[in-house]
């Protein structure tokens, strides 16, 4: 009696283990190896699309401290912890950059030094990104993964279909024009 | 052949808990020991002990922000991202705060928090480095849990004199 309940107990245990070991992967694996994002808005415009790009951004690099210049990394706001931006790395402690003050008017720069211990992040459309140009260098810690793998996926070629669907659509305006106002629907 | 399998069976069980650990101690809180005498009155009071404090870190707050003044949080230090620093939170954003040894005012920007440890003799904190992104904060600190002789809550407490709300 006592052993067949030592046995119920034990298969107990055992189940709950392995579902707790799968609850642990289910953190584990999106915090210290790689997860899946998607990142809206202009800022990396030329890069990625406007309209929502599916990214696989791995987590071992920052941890070892090997993200480089160039890099396209995920970092935690400074403005708002609770948002997370991705941008890419122009400096590393201890450089000097550049930087236009407003690349709409006019061409007046500035040049700053990079502190100990941050990195100078900017998007790659200049003309409409909230990066380090106006908050300053990041510090290192606020990295949360870097960038390595853009999804393709089928809707994507669909998109481009559509957009030079609706191009065509313009210039012959008289059929079709649900095309248009679905491919507008993305912004 | 009997070898084996205790190693196997003994290898599975040490990853189980260690990734069981290594969760826990991401979402809910882990135990931390607190060096140096920045925060002396409230941690390590007599340095002569050779003994650190222990203390217990919530990271569940850490879900959404739910920090007020006179916390005393964990956060990695903004010129090494490997360190760690303990300090108390003087003001959040939004708040106009007067610099130690300095008669400028300065206004908290968005997403930022004033941190200064508990003893202004020793203490590398906000007067020296400005203010602290809240992403870099990765805990709050709400017990001390050994030396067994000082087991107890960590209170909160706001210096009124240094901040003002507008």
């Amino acid at each position: 009696m006592f052993g067949q309940w030592r046995s119920v107990a034990k298969e107990a245990v055992d189940r709950a283990l392995i579902m707790a070991e799968f609850c642990c992967f289910l953190h584990v694996i999106p915090n210290y190896l790689c997860s899946s994002t998607i990142v809206h808005g202009p800022s990396m415009l030329p890069t990625l699309n406007l309209t929502g790009d599916v990214v696989i951004a791995e987590h071992v690099s920052h941890r070892l401290g090997k993200i480089s210049r160039g890099d396209l990394v995920l970092v935690c706001s400074p403005q708002n912890p609770r948002k997370i931006v991705t941008k890419r790395v122009v400096g590393m402690e201890g450089d000097t950059v550049s930087f236009f003050l407003d690349p709409n008017f006019g061409d007046r720069y500035r040049t700053a030094v990079v502190p100990k211990g941050h990195v100078w992040i900017q998007g790659d459309n200049v003309y409409a990104s909230n990066d380090s140009r106006y908050f300053g260098p990041v510090p290192y810690g606020l990295i949360q993964g870097k960038v390595f793998f853009r999804m393709f996926f089928a809707i994507d070629v669909q998109r481009q279909k559509m957009k030079l669907d609706s191009q065509f659509q313009f210039l012959f305006p008289s059929e079709g024009s649900q095309t248009i106002s679905f491919g507008d629907d993305f912004g | 052949m009997g070898t084996k399998n205790i190693l196997w069976n003994c290898s599975k069980k040490a990853f189980t808990f260690g990734l069981i650990g290594v969760t826990v101690s991401d979402r809910y809180g882990s135990v931390a020991a607190v060096r140096g005498a920045s925060m002396s009155p409230t941690f390590n009071p007599s340095t002569s002990s050779l003994m650190d404090d222990y203390v217990f870190v919530d990271k569940y707050c850490l879900r959404d922000y739910r920090l007020s003044h006179g916390d005393v949080v964990v956060f990695s230090s903004l010129t090494n991202y490997k360190e760690r620093h303990i300090k108390r939170i003087i003001g959040l954003p939004g708040d106009w705060i007067g610099i130690r040894h300095c008669s400028d005012v300065l206004r908290i920007p968005e997403g930022h928090c004033w941190v200064e440890g508990d003893n202004p003799a020793s203490s590398m904190d906000s007067n020296t480095f400005g203010p602290v992104p809240l992403g870099l904060v990765a805990g709050r600190v709400t017990h001390i849990v050994w030396p067994p002789q000082r087991i107890g809550a960590v209170e909160r407490k706001v210096p009124e004199e240094r901040i003002s709300s507008h």
